[in-house]
C-alpha cells in the first residue's frame, strides 16, 4: 500500500440530532458528537442501548427517523447510497465471506462491483499481508480457514477499496481471547499506519480500552460518557461508564493481588 | 425374444416423429415457466405479499388434474381468438403449452423463493455492506448461492412436464401420448410401452443432465456443467428441426378416444388420399372438445353421434324420432356454426346395457324394467364420462335404478369388468363388438329414454360447401350397418389375429354397402 504512515486519509465525522426510532421504541436518542480525522472511537453499552444502530447510520444500512450524519462536512445522503458503501470499509461479528469465492475473489469484490480496474494479484497478496495472512491464502475457499483467518480476511476485504473511514461491529467478537488480543492490536497498528479513521462497536470494555482514542458509553440511545480511557480509569464519568469499567479494572486488580500472592 | 422384438418394434415407428414434437413441447413449456417463476421469485423473496399470491395461484394450478387443465384451455382460447382472430389456435400447441407452463411453475418459484430467501443474512449484510447494489446482489451473491436449490425446483419441474405432456395429446397436440392413448384404447401394449418408455427414457435423461449441471454449480465444476448444458442444447436443436407441417389445404381429420372412431377416421381418411386430398389425423380428442373443434376448423372432418349432440350441445332432454332429431340437428348445426352433417353413416352407437347371460337367464332380465328390480344387488360399470351426461339422468328418470355401487373404467376394462364380475351390469356401446363376442345380453329400452346415436359425418365450415369434397365423401353415407361395424371394432378389440385400425378400415372399404 502506498500510504504514509503520516498521513491521515481518514475523514472527520458529524452526527447532528440523530435519532432512529423502532415504533415506540427510540434506539438512538438525538446523538449530536463529532469525530475528528484519524480518531479510534470505541462504542460500548449494553445490549440494546443503540451501539450498532448509531454505527450502521453511517453507511447507511439504517436510515435515521431524524438528523443526519455528515463526513467530511458532507451529508451521508447526497450520494448513492452503493457509492456511499463503497468508500467506507465495513466489518462485522459475522464476517459474511462470500462462500462460493476464492479469498482473493472476496478481497478484490470491491473492485469487480465498482468502476475501479481489477485489483492485480500483487495488491491482493499486499492486503493479505496487511492482515498477516500468507499470500498463498488467495486461493483457499472460506470454508478451508480458521475463524480468526476468516475475519482478518474480512479486514481486508474492507480495506481493498481504500477506504479512509472504517465501521466495525463487534468485529472480533465471536474469536476466542487469544485470537481476538492478537487481532485487535494488529488492527490498532493499521489503523495508525493507514491514517484511518476508525468507529469499533464492542461489548468488552477491556478491549475498548487497551486499543480505543476515546470511548463513548452508551446507554438508552444516548451517549453517557464521553472520555479518553485514562480519564475512565480514573473515575468520575458517570454511573454508566463506573458499572462499564468497574469488571475489567477489578479483574485486573485481583490478578495483580494473586500475583503479588503468589 | 425375437417374436417379442417382432411385436414391438412397429410400435416404435413413431417414436422419432413424436419424440421430437414430445421435446419442443416439453422444453417450451418449461422455458417459459422459467421466464416467468425466476423473475417472480426475485420479487417473492424481496416480498412476503407476492410470495403469498405467487405461491398460493402456482399451488392451486397444481391441484386441477393436468388432464381437466388442458381440456379448460380450449373454452379460454376459442373466447379469445374472438378477440384475435387467427393469432390464436385454441388446440394443439398452444393450449398444451400453457397448461404444462402453468404445471412447472410451482416447483421452480417454491424452491427459487425458498434457496433466495435461505441465503445466510450475514452474507447479504456483507454484500450490503460493500456497496452492491441490488443487481448486483443478485447476480453475484443470492442467485449463485441459491442456485443449487433452483436447479433441484427445475428438475422437478422438467420431469412432471415431460410426464404430463403425454397428456397434450387429448387437446390434439401430436406427443408420446398418441401413443399411450392409441394404444390403450386399441389394447395394444406395444404401444403403450413403446410411449412409456420412450417418456421415461426422456424424462430420466434430462433429470440426469440437469442434476450434472446442479452438481457442476455446488461444485463449481465448469466444464462439466458446459457439457451438460450443451447436451441439452443439442437436443433441443434436435427437436426444433421441422417437421413436416400442414400446408393449408391439408385435411385434418379427428377421431375421439376410442377405437371406433379410430377406425372411422382412417376410412375417411383413405377416401380422401383416393380423391387427390392430404390428409393428417388429430386423434385422442375428448369427446367435448371434438364438437367445438370441428365448428372451429381445428378439425374439417369427424364422426360425431346425434345423442351426444342433442344433449351436450344443444341441450335438449326431451326423446324424438329418429329421422326427426338427425334433421333438426342438421338445421341447428348449420344455422348456429355453418357446419355441414352430411348424413349419418348408416349405424348407430348408442348406450346398451348389457348383463352377463347367465344373470339374464338365472335373473330373467331382458329389459331395463328388469334391471331397476334387481339394481340394489347390482354394481353398475360404466365408462368414465356416463354418469356425468345427461343420459345417464333421462335413463334415471325413466327407470327406478339404485344400484349396490357405481364405478368408472376405460372404455376396453369396462367390458372385462362385467365379464370378471366386477361390474354386473355397464353401460355398454352398441356397436362395440365385445358386447357378441362375449355373449352379453342387452337390455330393452321400452320407454325410449335413450336418445338415438347415429353416427353422423361432419364437415367443418371450410369444406361445409365444398362440392368436390363432399362428393368424396358421399359413398359412406348409408353404408355402414351396425354389424359391420361391429365386426370391424372387434377386429381390432380383440386379443388374438388383432388388427390395426389402419387394416380394419381397409377391410371395412371392401365392405360398404350402398343401402341408400
Amino acid at each position: 500500500m502506498p500510504d504514509t504512515p503520516s498521513q491521515k486519509r481518514g475523514p472527520s465525522l458529524e452526527f447532528i440530532n440523530l435519532s432512529r426510532h423502532y415504533g415506540d421504541v427510540v434506539a438512538v436518542d438525538t446523538i449530536s458528537q463529532h469525530i475528528e480525522p484519524g480518531e479510534f472511537i470505541a462504542l460500548v453499552g449494553a445490549s440494546g442501548s443503540g451501539k450498532s444502530t448509531l454505527l450502521k447510520m453511517v453507511n447507511r444500512l439504517i436510515e435515521p427517523t431524524s438528523g443526519q450524519v455528515e463526513i467530511d462536512g458532507e451529508d451521508v445522503t447526497t450520494r448513492e447510497v452503493h457509492e456511499l458503501r463503497r468508500s467506507i470499509g465495513y466489518v462485522f461479528q459475522n464476517i459474511g465471506l462470500f462462500p462460493h469465492m476464492d479469498i482473493a475473489h472476496n478481497i478484490a469484490i470491491g473492485s469487480r462491483i465498482g468502476s475501479r480496474p481489477v485489483l492485480p494479484a500483487g495488491e491482493i497478496a499486499e492486503l493479505l499481508e496487511l492482515v498477516d495472512l500468507p499470500a498463498d491464502m488467495a486461493a483457499r475457499m472460506p470454508d478451508q480457514l480458521s475463524g480468526g483467518q476468516q475475519q482478518r480476511v474480512g479486514v481486508a476485504r474492507a480495506l481493498s477499496t481504500k477506504p479512509g473511514l472504517m465501521l466495525m461491529d463487534e468485529p472480533f467478537g465471536a474469536l476466542d481471547p487469544i485470537t481476538r488480543e492478537n487481532l485487535a492490536e494488529s488492527y490498532r497498528a493499521l489503523h495508525d499506519r493507514l491514517g484511518l479513521t476508525t468507529i469499533m462497536v464492542t461489548h468488552d470494555m477491556a478491549e475498548a480500552l487497551l486499543i480505543a482514542d476515546r470511548i463513548w458509553v452508551m446507554a438508552n440511545g444516548s451517549i453517557a460518557a464521553d472520555a479518553a480511557p485514562a480519564q475512565l480509569l480514573a473515575g468520575g464519568c458517570g454511573e454508566e461508564a463506573e458499572s462499564l469499567v468497574a469488571v475489567p479494572r477489578g479483574q485486573a486488580e485481583r490478578l495483580l493481588a494473586r500475583k503479588a500472592g503468589g | 425374444m425375437r417374436e417379442w422384438l417382432n411385436t414391438i418394434a412397429p410400435a416404435f415407428q413413431r417414436v422419432p416423429e413424436l419424440l421430437a414434437q414430445h421435446l419442443q413441447l416439453s422444453f417450451a413449456a418449461l422455458a417459459l415457466a422459467l421466464l416467468i417463476a425466476l423473475p417472480l421469485a426475485v420479487w417473492a423473496s424481496r416480498n412476503r405479499h407476492v410470495a403469498n399470491i405467487a405461491l398460493g395461484f402456482a399451488s392451486l394450478v397444481q391441484t386441477i388434474p393436468a388432464l381437466a387443465l388442458l381440456a379448460l384451455f380450449y373454452p379460454l382460447l376459442l373466447a379469445l381468438t374472438a378477440l384475435f382472430g387467427d393469432l390464436i389456435q385454441p388446440l394443439g400447441f398452444l393450449p398444451s403449452l400453457l397448461a404444462l407452463t402453468l404445471y412447472a411453475l410451482l416447483p421452480i418459484l417454491r424452491n427459487a423463493v425458498t434457496g433466495l430467501n435461505g441465503v445466510d443474512p450475514a452474507i447479504v449484510e456483507a454484500a450490503d455492506g460493500v456497496g452492491m447494489t441490488k443487481a448486483q446482489k443478485l447476480r453475484l451473491v443470492e442467485a449463485p448461492l441459491a442456485a443449487p436449490t433452483i436447479m433441484a425446483g427445475i428438475r422437478t419441474a422438467a420431469v412432471w412436464t415431460i410426464g404430463a405432456a403425454t397428456l397434450s395429446t387429448t387437446v390434439g397436440q401430436p406427443s408420446l401420448g398418441d401413443l399411450i392413448f392409441a394404444g390403450l384404447q386399441t389394447q395394444n401394449w406395444s404401444l403403450v410401452l413403446a410411449g412409456c418408455l420412450t417418456s421415461a427414457a426422456l424424462a430420466i435423461i434430462v433429470d440426469m443432465l440437469l442434476g450434472t449441471i446442479e452438481n457442476a454449480i455446488a461444485t463449481r465444476r465448469k466444464r462439466r456443467g458446459w457439457i451438460a448444458a450443451a447436451l441439452l442444447a443439442a437436443g433441443l436443436a434436435f427437436a426444433l428441426i421441422p417437421t413436416t407441417s400442414a400446408d393449408e389445404d391439408t385435411i385434418i381429420i379427428g377421431a375421439k378416444r376410442f377405437n371406433e372412431q379410430y377406425i372411422l377416421a382412417q376410412l375417411i381418411g383413405q377416401r380422401l388420399e383416393q380423391a387427390g386430398y392430404d390428409v393428417r389425423y388429430r386423434e385422442g380428442l375428448g369427446s367435448a372438445v371434438m364438437f367445438q373443434a370441428v365448428t372451429n376448423d381445428d378439425v374439417n372432418i369427424s364422426i360425431d353421434y346425434a345423442g351426444t349432440i342433442w344433449t351436450n350441445e344443444m341441450n335438449r332432454t326431451d326423446s324424438v324420432a329418429r329421422p326427426e332429431m338427425i334433421e333438426t340437428i342438421t338445421s341447428w348445426s348449420r344455422e348456429t356454426y355453418g357446419v355441414n352433417v352430411a348424413g349419418p353413416l348408416g349405424f348407430e352407437n348408442t348406450y346398451a346395457f348389457a348383463v352377463r347371460p347367465d344373470d339374464a337367464r338365472h335373473l330373467a332380465l331382458k329389459t331395463m324394467d328388469d334391471l331397476a328390480r334387481v339394481s340394489p344387488d347390482f354394481v353398475f360399470g360404466t365408462d368414465l364420462e356416463f354418469l356425468e351426461r345427461p343420459e345417464w339422468q333421462m335413463v334415471k328418470d325413466a327407470y327406478p335404478l339404485r344400484f349396490k355401487g357405481e364405478r368408472a373404467f376405460e372404455p376396453t376394462f369396462m367390458y372385462k369388468a362385467l365379464s370378471s364380475r366386477q361390474a354386473d351390469v355397464i353401460s355398454a356401446f352398441s356397436s362395440d363388438g365385445r358386447i357378441a363376442a362375449n355373449n352379453f345380453v342387452v337390455l330393452d329400452d321400452p320407454k325410449g329414454a335413450v336418445p338415438a346415436y347415429d353416427a353422423l359425418l361432419m364437415v367443418s365450415p371450410k369444406y361445409a360447401n365444398d362440392a368436390k369434397f363432399i362428393a368424396a365423401i358421399q359413398p359412406l353415407l348409408h353404408a355402414i350397418s351396425v354389424e359391420k361395424m361391429r365386426e370391424a371394432n372387434y377386429m381390432v378389440d380383440r386379443e388374438d389375429d388383432k388388427k390395426s385400425p389402419t387394416e380394419a378400415a381397409r377391410w371395412l372399404a371392401g365392405q360398404l354397402e350402398n343401402k341408400e
